[in-house]
């Protein structure tokens, strides 16, 4: 009984971050753009996320005619999941962590490949021209991504010795000069060799974890403009806010995997001034706000990279940064 | 009577067979795509039938006439010449001054009005203050395009002013019915002109500030750098007018060239593109032929706004429109390209023909020829930057 | 050139299929048969004192007397001259040669004049309505256009 409850913490998480981030995409979006976003509905457009999942929720369910029924119901589910099963290796503050594996960052990036199954489900399911284009676009890029991610987090693990994110987020408490972006708790000069191929690393994994969430410059799979949305094109109501919850989700994971491999977790940059349990929790979810509004930022700023630009920029730009930076940190490290 | 069914192409699809509208047979491992009239990016009304080879296009057939509203049938069944007008308005509805100053201008040569320089001036001013709005309209569009939704709303911002010194005049934000036969509706109230050269001081780094976000931004460059390639020669035979027809190069302006109004008292550049990024005539060109030419229409509205003289707008406008029997045709320059208007008059005050040639309609014939070997993304971007306008396409 | 010097030209090379011409109105017209169009245009682009490499606009007409006419308004940026050249046809036999090889642009505007005014382009590539459904019957834009009842089952005058 008690596990259920344990594991279905991240869960309420969820739901109230995706209240507070819809709200914040809504407005950061519109003052960026010099107007106002919704402010009748609460003080502000405070209540419209409600009124928007309200919405939602009350839509007709349509499935085409010829849509794969039993695909088509089932697609939005897995993405969910396969998003959902990550968050059960994010240390949330030091005494909470859904299942305390030792091999946590790769049971992260295991699991969350299944979105690209749930992904071509959907498209391929709903019948549509457009749709199988969007959900292949999105398979190819978001696979194509996984292997920058994947280097990232072997970057970190190298530096910190274990996969258990819980371990990785102990080794930098102490201030923020122990933070892995900086080099992590180590010698001064293995430090200061460090603190270059660290940041171009904690770099290149933020903008493979915008290529993983299908934002923009990187949202060619659902591009509006071209694709009217993509994957998602034929959902609507509650399953679309399935797919939608599950993106929102994904956000945050992937803020939280790059916030606790390389930002010190839930540790203060202060090194013992507000530090613990619960002040674990606000530091790891402010520090992960604050990567999901850079993403937001970014999204409205940029346009967006055309399909083979985006491989090229994965295959032949990202990766071989990163085999740089996997060397240099060896040899550093072996030093 | 010829009938459809007694032309070489027919259009009912024999079964087993896939063929495009226009008879062409697909290959096996070719598909057909269809986007639009109904798409978030094509800018109207349009429909394009895409033959595709994985993502490379093979062939595109525009689909045009969802929105002919019979501009020349209701020309010929109008009482008088004055009152066709406000459907030339309605043809290019983004830029309505510039249709009504061609037709305007059509007429008045056919009848051999001469209109009071004041009347020039404010006609002068309000064409190039349309030539803007029109212009950051198609610039905005095109960066939502490549997936920059934020530039649209900076434009909009700034032709939320423009709107409001033609409603001062006009009473009307989009459709105006401003530009008379012989002279203008309305003189310019008191205020205008101060407000007009405050606009054009706050506008001027408004552009830089949009090519800071947009233009120069490194993806924009790599999206739209050497795709949708018009060479000149190509453009040249397909008429393409405007910023395309300048963006592939060729130095052709008819406020320059093809004189008419008081454009040659001002002193102005038309802008060429170079090929800085990619090609000369690709995508990027026509972006920043358009960005270049807000510029210099800025400049004209300082200098017409620093010389126009007083006098009575209404003075030339006859009391009645009677040409004697004849022809014409007028073109002006409106922003996106050559709008020609062939008037026939058989002696009444109705008109016996009105052909309205439409600057996007030629534009977007080229659209297969320059689209062939790009992909589905570049589609949207070329598309983008022909800058039609669906009610002058089908008028 | 002027209008005289084009019409003479045209006059020596081609005789007569030039059939006339009206040189002292406001923007010189010349007359040529309907079923040497193509000719004459390929000369008017490619003949270097002519270049007339830009056709501005091509327009259908119907005369309200039996005749079809279509109008083409050719100018040449490099020197900068413009000429106007008409063909004419019958409503019972409107045909004209197409000049959609010589000038890419005539393509959509003869289909325009098809689509309005039932006059047939010989040798046009793809003749099909450009602007009403492919399954409009009838040629608005002529004088004696009747508006049908129905069109697929819709009643069409409201």
């Amino acid at each position: 009984m008690l596990a259920v409850v344990w594991s279905a913490l991240p869960i309420v998480f969820i739901l109230l971050y995706a209240l507070v981030t819809l709200y914040m995409e809504m407005k950061v979006a519109a003052h960026m753009q010099d107007r106002l976003a919704y402010m009748r509905t609460g003080w502000h457009g405070t209540l419209q996320p409600f009124a928007d999942i309200l919405k939602l929720l009350q839509k007709e369910d349509t499935i085409s005619v010829a849509a794969d029924k039993k695909l088509f119901m089932l697609a939005p589910y897995v993405v969910f999941v396969g998003t959902y099963g990550a968050f059960s290796t994010i240390p949330f503050t030091s005494l909470y962590i859904g299942s305390n594996i030792d091999l946590g960052a790769f049971f992260i990036v295991a699991v969350s490949s299944l979105v690209v199954v749930g992904i071509l489900m959907g498209g391929w399911a709903s019948n549509n021209k457009w749709s199988i284009f969007g959900a292949m676009r999105s398979a190819a890029q978001m696979v194509s991504y996984e292997i920058p991610t994947a280097l990232t987090i072997l970057i970190a693990v190298m530096i910190t010795g274990s996969l258990n994110l819980q371990e990785v987020a102990k080794f930098q408490e102490g201030g923020i000069q122990n933070w892995v972006v900086f080099g992590g708790p180590m010698p001064l000069t293995q430090k200061l060799l460090l603190i270059p191929f660290t940041l171009v690393t904690f770099l290149i994994l933020f903008i493979a974890s915008l290529a993983e969430v299908n934002r923009t410059p990187f949202d060619l799979p659902e591009a509006e403009s071209e694709l009217v949305q993509g994957f998602n094109t034929e959902y609507s109501g509650m399953r679309f806010a399935m797919f939608y919850l599950a993106e929102y989700a994904n956000m945050f994971l992937v803020a939280a995997v790059a916030v606790s491999l390389f930002l010190g977790g839930w540790a203060s940059p202060f090194g013992s001034f507000m530090s613990g349990p619960v002040w674990g929790l606000f530091w790891f979810v402010g520090k992960g706000m604050v990567l999901v509004f850079l993403q937001i930022w970014i999204r409205w700023t940029l346009p967006r990279l055309r399909v083979d630009q985006l491989m090229y920029t994965s295959w032949k730009v990202l990766t071989p940064f990163l085999f740089v930076c996997i060397f240099a940190v060896g040899i550093i490290l072996v030093l | 009577m010829i009938e459809a069914k007694t032309l070489p192409t027919s259009y009912v699809t024999q079964p087993g067979e896939i063929r495009t509208s226009s008879g062409k047979t697909l290959h096996t491992d070719e598909m057909i795509i269809n986007m639009g009239p109904q798409h978030p990016s094509t800018h109207g009304v349009l429909r394009l039938e895409i033959v595709v080879d994985g993502e490379i296009i093979v062939d595109v057939i525009p689909h045009i006439g969802y929105l002919h509203r019979c501009f020349e049938k209701h020309a010929e069944h109008m009482t008088n010449y004055q009152q066709v007008l406000p459907y030339a308005d309605r043809m290019d509805y983004v830029a309505a001054m510039n249709m009504e100053h061609g037709y305007a201008l059509a007429v008045e040569r056919m009848m051999k009005i001469e209109v009071p320089e004041r009347v020039e001036y404010i006609r002068v001013i309000m064409a190039e203050l349309q030539r803007i709005a029109s212009h950051l309209i198609a610039v905005g569009t095109f960066g939502i395009d490549a997936g920059a939704f934020t530039p649209f709303l900076y434009a909009f911002h700034d032709r939320e002013h423009i709107l409001d010194l033609y409603e001062m005049t006009c009473g009307a934000r989009l459709l105006y019915n401003y530009i008379w036969i012989g002279g203008v509706s309305h003189d310019l109230p008191p205020q205008f002109i101060d407000k007009a050269k405050e606009f054009c001081t706050y506008f001027k780094p408004r552009i830089k500030q949009f090519n800071d976000l947009l233009t120069f931004n490194e993806i924009f460059v790599k999206r739209c750098a050497n795709v949708g390639v018009l060479p000149k020669d190509v453009a040249i035979n397909y008429a393409c007018s405007g910023p395309m027809l300048r963006a592939s190069g060729v130095n052709w302006d008819l406020r320059r060239d093809d004189p008419y109004s008081v454009y040659n008292r001002f002193e102005w550049e038309p802008q060429v593109g170079k090929g800085e990024m990619g090609t000369v005539g690709d995508t990027w060109d026509r972006h920043i032929v358009r960005m270049r030419e807000m510029e210099q229409s800025v400049r004209i509205i300082e200098q017409a706004l620093a010389g126009i003289p007083v006098g009575n707008v209404q003075a030339a406008i006859p009391k009645r429109i009677r040409p004697e029997a004849g022809e014409i045709y007028a073109r002006t320059e409106t922003p996106r390209g050559e709008l020609g208007y062939y008037v026939i008059s058989d002696g009444s005050t109705t008109p016996f023909r009105v052909k309205a040639r439409s600057p996007a309609f030629v534009n977007l014939s080229v659209l297969p020829e320059i689209s062939r070997g790009a992909m589905i993304a570049d589609l949207v971007l070329i598309a983008g930057s022909v800058d039609i306008v669906l009610g002058e396409v089908d008028r | 050139m002027t209008a005289e010097e084009i019409y003479k030209s045209l006059k020596t090379r081609f005789g007569d299929a030039v059939r006339e011409a009206k040189l002292d109105a406001r923007q010189p017209w010349i007359l040529v048969a309907w079923n040497s169009m193509k000719e004459v245009a390929l000369f008017l682009r490619d003949d270097p004192a002519m270049q007339f490499d830009y056709l501005m606009c091509l327009s259908g007409v119907d005369y309200n007397d039996g005749r079809l006419g279509v109008v083409y308004h050719l100018s040449s940026m490099v020197h900068r001259h413009k000429i106007v050249l008409k063909a004419q046809c019958t409503k019972d036999n409107s045909h004209v040669q197409s000049v959609s090889a010589v000038w890419g642009t005539a393509n959509w505007h003869e289909r325009e004049a098809y689509d309005l005014l039932g006059i047939v382009f010989d040798e046009h590539p793809d003749l099909r309505r450009i602007l009403l459904p492919y399954d409009w019957e009838g040629y608005p834009l002529r004088k004696d256009f009747k508006v049908p009842e129905f069109y697929n089952g819709m009643k069409v005058p409201y």
